[in-house]
């Protein structure tokens, strides 16, 4: 059952405010959440002034600047800084998308940045992914095959047989989409969302693949792949471009066309 | 996973409202109104089979200036409805899924039920 509202426990309350330095030429605030579990305290909005003139143009740059010299505690994941790795995916100024292709110049106002949404929050603006992986393992995202590879050759592909797999293959699984779907924060303990939805599709598509009917006999219920209202959210904010909208709107279709 | 007394991150709270998000709970929210509308209109068939004061009481609701208000609204979520269904039937046959189609046809929706409510109204006064 959908509940709107957060828990009491997740509300949020005012935090602290760091001012930029004086001699500051281009001061901009960040508004971020925090939360501290060792603290037995609610999360709180903390906001930090910092010198766009002595900082990286994306989000990420002014997260990793503010963690150097502002607040060393503040808690984040990242790692490629070129959005490959989909570390640090979180919601930045409403939506999601990855701070390190997030540009800071983009946003007008404060820049707000929050975990991504409706997700266990561990610390700060790390969220639990387990469930969203154990999700991903269930669709067994591999090759499963039940014949044996031709002789001393991989299993080939046509030039357009490798071309559907284009859009689906270069997610990086930072989860942006599914934390952008309400179907998935009203369902997410059994509706599989977009990213793994995708994911499910990536090996469904690919013509070297020999269980499309085992995957989408898996997928057949009500919650697992229909709890998809086409609400778009998940296209709308990929930050990698991809349309996972699209790829089940093919699975749901499939579907169909096997009856 | 501790079971720990975690907090779960912001959502409705902080998510930016877009016409994706936006359209979509329009729609249910207009399918439920159509629900509810019906029961308005069956309220009228009762009443028309029921004798001339009780029709007459039914009227003079629908009439006054609230009950036009509520059959205007009535109409734009039965048009808002049938438009956005369309809308999802192309989406449910593999069309039209790109963001920028997607907005093309999510403003011609809005357009198309505001204007298709213009018209019935005026049709309907005029007749």
């Amino acid at each position: 059952m959908a509940t709107f509202t957060l828990p009491r426990n997740s509300r949020i309350t005012a935090g602290t405010s760091h001012a930029a330095a004086a001699e500051a030429r281009q001061p901009r605030r960040f508004r971020i959440y925090r939360y501290d579990p060792d603290s037995g305290e609610n999360p709180r909005l903390d906001s930090y002034e910092i010198d766009l003139d002595d900082c990286g143009p994306m989000v990420l740059d002014a997260l990793i600047k503010i963690k150097n010299e502002v607040d060393s505690g503040l808690t984040f994941r990242r790692s490629c800084r070129e959005g490959i790795c989909g570390s640090c995916s979180m919601n930045i100024d409403g939506t999601n998308t990855l701070a390190c292709l997030k540009p800071i110049d983009e946003i007008r106002g404060d820049v707000r940045i929050y975990p991504l949404p409706h997700m266990e929050v561990i610390k700060d603006l790390v969220t639990d992914l387990t469930a969203a992986y154990a999700q991903l393992a269930s669709v067994e995202p591999w090759l499963k095959t039940s014949t044996p590879p031709p002789a001393g050759e991989e299993r080939r592909q046509s030039i357009e047989e490798r071309e559907r797999l284009d859009g689906l293959w270069e997610c990086v699984l930072c989860f942006s989409c599914s934390t952008a779907c309400p179907s998935y924060w009203w369902s997410g303990d059994r509706y599989l969302g977009p990213a793994v939805l995708l994911q499910a599709y990536r090996w469904i598509a690919d013509s070297r693949d020999e269980s499309t009917g085992e995957r989408l006999d898996a997928l057949e219920d009500p919650f697992r792949l229909y709890r998809c209202h086409t609400i778009m959210n998940c296209t709308k904010t990929c930050p990698k471009g991809l349309n996972p909208a699209r790829a089940i709107a093919e699975i749901k279709k499939l579907m169909v066309a096997r009856r | 996973m501790t079971g720990s007394n975690r907090p779960l991150s912001p959502h409705l709270q902080i998510y930016r409202p877009q016409l994706t998000s936006v359209l979509s709970i329009t729609h249910r929210a207009t399918g439920v109104a159509l629900a509810a509308g019906t029961l308005l209109f069956s309220w009228w068939l009762l009443a028309a089979a029921s004798g001339s004061g009780a029709f007459a009481l039914v009227q003079d609701v629908m009439g006054s200036w609230p009950g036009m208000i509520v059959l205007v609204g009535f109409t734009w979520a039965l048009f808002y409805h049938l438009c956005n269904g369309i809308r999802h039937l192309f989406w449910d046959a593999g069309r039209g899924l790109e963001i920028e189609t997607a907005y093309r046809s999510g403003w011609a929706t809005v357009a198309a039920s505001a204007g298709l409510t213009v018209v019935a109204w005026a049709v309907g006064l005029s007749a």
